[in-house]
């Protein structure tokens, strides 16, 4: 398929209205040399381009979606109409620091107001921040709310972070970023923290430790009492990663767990489209303890109803320009207004029992890292297959000419040619039919006629891919000169 | 119950299959004491109620201003075509292109991104976008520390205060000195903003060249709107480039999703933040696509990457991609020269009345010190729905700055008249008389 810039043309899509104004001539010395070279395509050019790269893609829209540790569930219609609504598009967000403005934007701030009190609510935390742009940014916000706290209480020896190695590797690298040095912890044979592991590691150098629960072997922290315990006593912060909140979302909370700081991932577990690898949106929440260091400015409500704002006592400042990616928190806010109580107790049940029937089906074939119920993944490992010369990798490009889409392979990176399948609360049952079926059918395959499936994917609008050609050639921007005449 | 299909029959067919009875058992490792017993959480509504709530929440913020407010977000024309075709559900419930075969559009839209913003920039790479213009800032600075190893960071004043604090935020705890000041001596970088956010013009060539001798870093901040006809950062001799992409086809939406511009030197790009595509062949020799250099992202290099950023705004940069396509080669230099023909016109008129603090060329937007003070002004004119634009002071205090407020050549900002005034090519002639009008009838 031809790139936009092999299509130009020298025709004009868009132009503005003309003769308002007299033009006044930009300042000479100023002015740019050359015009950028955009594209000079017609309107009907520009929908088929991308109406044609829309259709070289798959989504959840249009398949099946199981990929492990990202929760692709079905992002619902209603959230895109309501966050289209022009009250909420054409709001201007410089008018949240301009008190002259605030009866302007009384709707978005009672809006915030509720979705931060019902997110505190679902996670038992004493209070939410909508701020963080993504999972990774709350994870980055939360670890600076840590080093701010310890910096308050004089805790200057405190330089470390302790991550499991199950973790994603977003954790370290935002430890890191923010300026932690960052020890791993391993986990032990039944695909949990190693408890003895990490008392060895606790110490008073300790700020912090970034869980994930469940985990990423989509298995829930039975120990996580003692865990909690421990770093308090050290008076290390528990953070929790929420990541994984579709599993248990009703039937506990990180805020009861013990944890002191949290991101939620509205992207993941309230349904915010993950569009392409984002817009995502990261809200923190925290307890009591980091109430004072939460990223400001904060809403509030008085007496009379009035939404206003306020900055907690030690803030670390601003995390986002304004209240965080609130288009997104408005799709989140609808979704939960929906899902009500039962509704989103019900959401973690049928995640897990999705997730254990699909690993009841196709165990025979492909074996579960740990032996045991799964939550709402299940991580299996394609190792039978292995002297057959067939990959994890392999599997994945099959499932794709299938009309499915991949599962998350080779993460985590703790299980051996792991296929991670979490196929969310969303999908019917004769979805997960097809799709184990599908699964035994590769699996028998692979011993059958290995070098077929190695061939996969035939049926997508590329074959595999040279990603040694890629990075040695780093093609990243079309050159000028090349475009057709 | 909504959107979740499987049916009791389902189930009890499901739980037989496991061999387990109940859906319980899943969740037998939470400990007892630890299950939730209550809370607080409303029952559903349904499609209709839900839509009426936020319907009627809506309704209660004001839109109905004809908008002169700025302050590094715009109220610019969206095409049509920019929402039409990226709501289609291919893109938006699609992910990060890890399945590249399956992914091809995504991919191939990155590329054609990364070109885009190349060549309104005149840089040499770009990135698959960042979150908005504060953390493209922020990973500029971090990007600028691993290059040349130095922790010092000199901002020319006028950059967004925004952007400033959230760079102190992001870097609170990474002992770098953060310091006003265009001398790049020892320094990782200096940051200087074009147009400024007064509305400044600035040309740092000069200040870009001090850096290479200095072997810092430049890094420049730029409008993408103005780059229709203003110099670029690429001519200045930019290092680094970021800015924000929320003017390229996004809605205001009260604060984002947004989008962070990132671009910079080919010889840096291993040392990015962020998703890079790049063009390949498949096994038959086809022209693909790919996300490539993945060994600098935190999903391979944990606490070793460049960066922590996994999300980008993927969506927001397909946008801003669409956009550009759609007003094309000519139609942004249109929208440019009109931002700027209706904003010297606005000036011109205002100057006879009052006084217009910026000593310096602006693009779209300039700073007048009313004779009372803005807030007074800003709310008798609402009334007469126009929303004639900030008052600076207080947004300077929401940003912790220091009032005045200084531009790089001197000139003081926040006083208690200071209002900043941003126009568009979605404001007519009748609209800038009808502001000119209301501001001289409600300062006497």
């Amino acid at each position: 398929m031809d790139l936009i810039y092999e299509k130009c043309n020298h025709r004009q899509a868009f132009s503005i209205p003309k003769g308002q104004i007299p033009e006044v001539s930009f300042p000479q010395e100023l002015k740019r040399q050359h015009p950028a070279e955009l594209p000079e395509v017609s309107e009907l050019d520009v929908v088929r381009h991308f109406t044609h790269l829309s259709q070289r893609n798959m989504g959840i829209d249009t398949n099946f979606y199981p990929l492990g540790s990202c929760t692709m569930k079905y992002n619902p219609k209603i959230a895109d109409v309501v966050s289209s609504f022009a009250g909420f598009t054409q709001l201007h967000p410089q008018f949240l620091y301009s008190e002259v403005y605030h009866d302007c934007i009384q709707g978005a701030l009672e809006l915030v107001y509720h979705l931060e009190q019902l997110l505190s609510e679902i996670s038992g935390m004493r209070a939410v921040s909508l701020q963080p742009m993504a999972g990774a940014h709350g994870e980055l916000t939360g670890v600076l709310m840590i080093s701010a706290y310890h910096k308050h209480h004089n805790n200057t020896h405190k330089k470390t972070i302790l991550i499991p190695d199950s973790a994603h590797g977003t954790n370290p690298a935002s430890a890191a970023i923010a300026g932690f040095q960052v020890q791993e912890v391993p986990s032990n044979s039944q695909g949990t923290l190693d408890l003895d592991c990490f008392r060895k590691s606790m110490n008073d150098e300790v700020a912090g430790i970034m869980l994930t629960c469940p985990n990423t072997h989509g298995l829930f922290e039975k120990d996580i009492q003692e865990i909690a315990e421990l770093a308090h006593k050290y008076d290390a912060l528990l953070y929790y990663d929420g990541a994984n909140l579709n599993a248990i979302i009703g039937q506990c909370r990180p805020g009861d767990l013990g944890f002191d700081v949290m991101h939620f991932n509205l992207h993941k577990t309230f349904a915010t489209p993950h569009g392409m690898g984002g817009p995502g949106s990261g809200p923190v929440g925290v307890n009591e303890r980091l109430l004072d260091f939460l990223p400001g400015p904060r809403v509030t409500k008085n007496d009379d109803h009035i939404f206003n704002l306020e900055y907690p006592k030690n803030t670390i400042g601003k995390s986002a320009p304004f209240l965080g990616h609130f288009l997104v928190a408005v799709r989140a806010y609808v979704y939960i207004l929906m899902q009500g109580s039962e509704g989103l107790k019900e959401v973690s049940r049928k995640a897990v029992l999705n997730a254990n029937y699909v690993l009841a089906k196709i165990r025979s074939a492909f074996p579960p890292a740990y032996d045991r119920l799964c939550m709402h993944e299940c991580v299996l490992t394609a190792m039978p297959y292995h002297d057959f010369d067939v990959r994890a990798l392999d599997f994945a490009k099959a499932l794709l000419d299938r009309g499915f889409h991949a599962p998350t392979v080779y993460f985590p990176l703790t299980v051996k040619e792991a296929l991670m399948i979490e196929p969310t609360e969303t999908e019917t049952k004769e979805t997960l039919d097809q799709f184990c079926n599908t699964m035994m059918e590769l699996a028998e395959q692979a011993k059958q006629n290995p070098d077929e499936l190695r061939k996969a994917p035939i049926t997508t609008p590329v074959q595999r891919l040279d990603e040694v050609k890629a990075a040695k050639e780093l093609n990243v921007v079309h050159p000028v000169n090349t475009s057709k005449p | 119950m909504v959107w979740i299909p499987v049916t009791n029959t389902d189930e009890q067919e499901m739980l037989k299959v496991i061999g387990v009875s109940s859906i319980d058992s899943f969740f037998e490792d939470i400990p007892p004491s630890l299950r939730l017993k209550s809370w607080n959480i409303p029952e559903g509504l349904s499609e209709i109620e839900a839509y009426q709530r936020l319907d009627s929440l809506s309704k209660k913020n004001r839109v109905d201003g004809i908008s002169f407010v700025g302050g590094g977000f715009y109220d610019h024309y969206i095409p049509a075509v920019v929402d039409y075709l990226s709501q289609r559900g291919e893109f938006s419930t699609a992910y990060t292109p890890y399945q590249p075969e399956s992914a091809q559009g995504t991919l191939q839209a990155i590329y054609e991104y990364q070109t885009a913003l190349c060549r309104l920039t005149d840089m040499e790479v770009a990135n698959a976008s960042l979150y908005d213009g504060g953390t493209a800032l922020f990973e500029a600075v971090m990007l600028a520390v691993r290059v040349t190893g130095r922790r010092k960071v000199r901002i020319i004043p006028g950059i967004n205060p925004i952007y400033e604090q959230m760079l102190y935020t992001h870097t609170a705890n990474l002992d770098l000195e953060l310091e006003y000041g265009k001398n790049p001596e020892d320094c990782a970088c200096v940051i200087g903003a074009t147009p400024d956010f007064f509305g400044n013009i600035h040309d740092f060539t000069d200040i870009a060249r001090n850096c290479h001798e200095a072997k810092a870093l430049m890094i420049i901040h730029f409008y993408p709107i103005a780059l229709g006809l203003m110099k670029t950062p690429g001519e200045m001799g930019a290092d680094i480039a970021v800015g924000e992409g929320q003017c390229l086809g996004l809605p205001l939406g009260f604060g984002g999703p947004y989008l962070g511009l990132f671009t910079t030197r080919k010889e840096y790009i291993r040392k990015m933040p962020g998703r890079i595509c790049a063009m390949t062949v498949d096994k038959q020799g086809k022209r693909g696509f790919v996300l490539t250099l993945q060994a600098r992202e935190q999903h391979i290099r944990r606490e070793k990457a460049m960066s922590n950023v996994c999300s980008n705004q993927a969506l927001c940069a397909l946008r801003a991609l669409i956009y550009l396509c759609e007003v094309g080669k000519k139609g942004l230099i249109e929208i440019a020269q009109d931002c700027y023909s209706k904003t010297e016109y606005l000036k011109k008129k205002l100057t006879e009345f009052v006084s217009v603090i910026n000593s310096k060329p602006t693009f779209n937007e300039f700073v007048v010190r009313l004779p009372i003070p803005a807030e007074q002004v800003v709310q008798k004119i609402k009334q007469s729905g126009v929303f004639p634009g900030i008052p600076l002071k207080s947004l300077l205090e929401h940003c912790k700055q220091q009032i005045p407020s200084k531009d790089m050549d001197g000139n003081r900002y926040g006083d208690i008249g200071d209002l900043l005034i941003a126009v568009t090519e979605k404001r007519t002639q009748k609209e800038l008389d009808l502001l000119v009008e209301l501001i001289r009838a409600n300062i006497s």
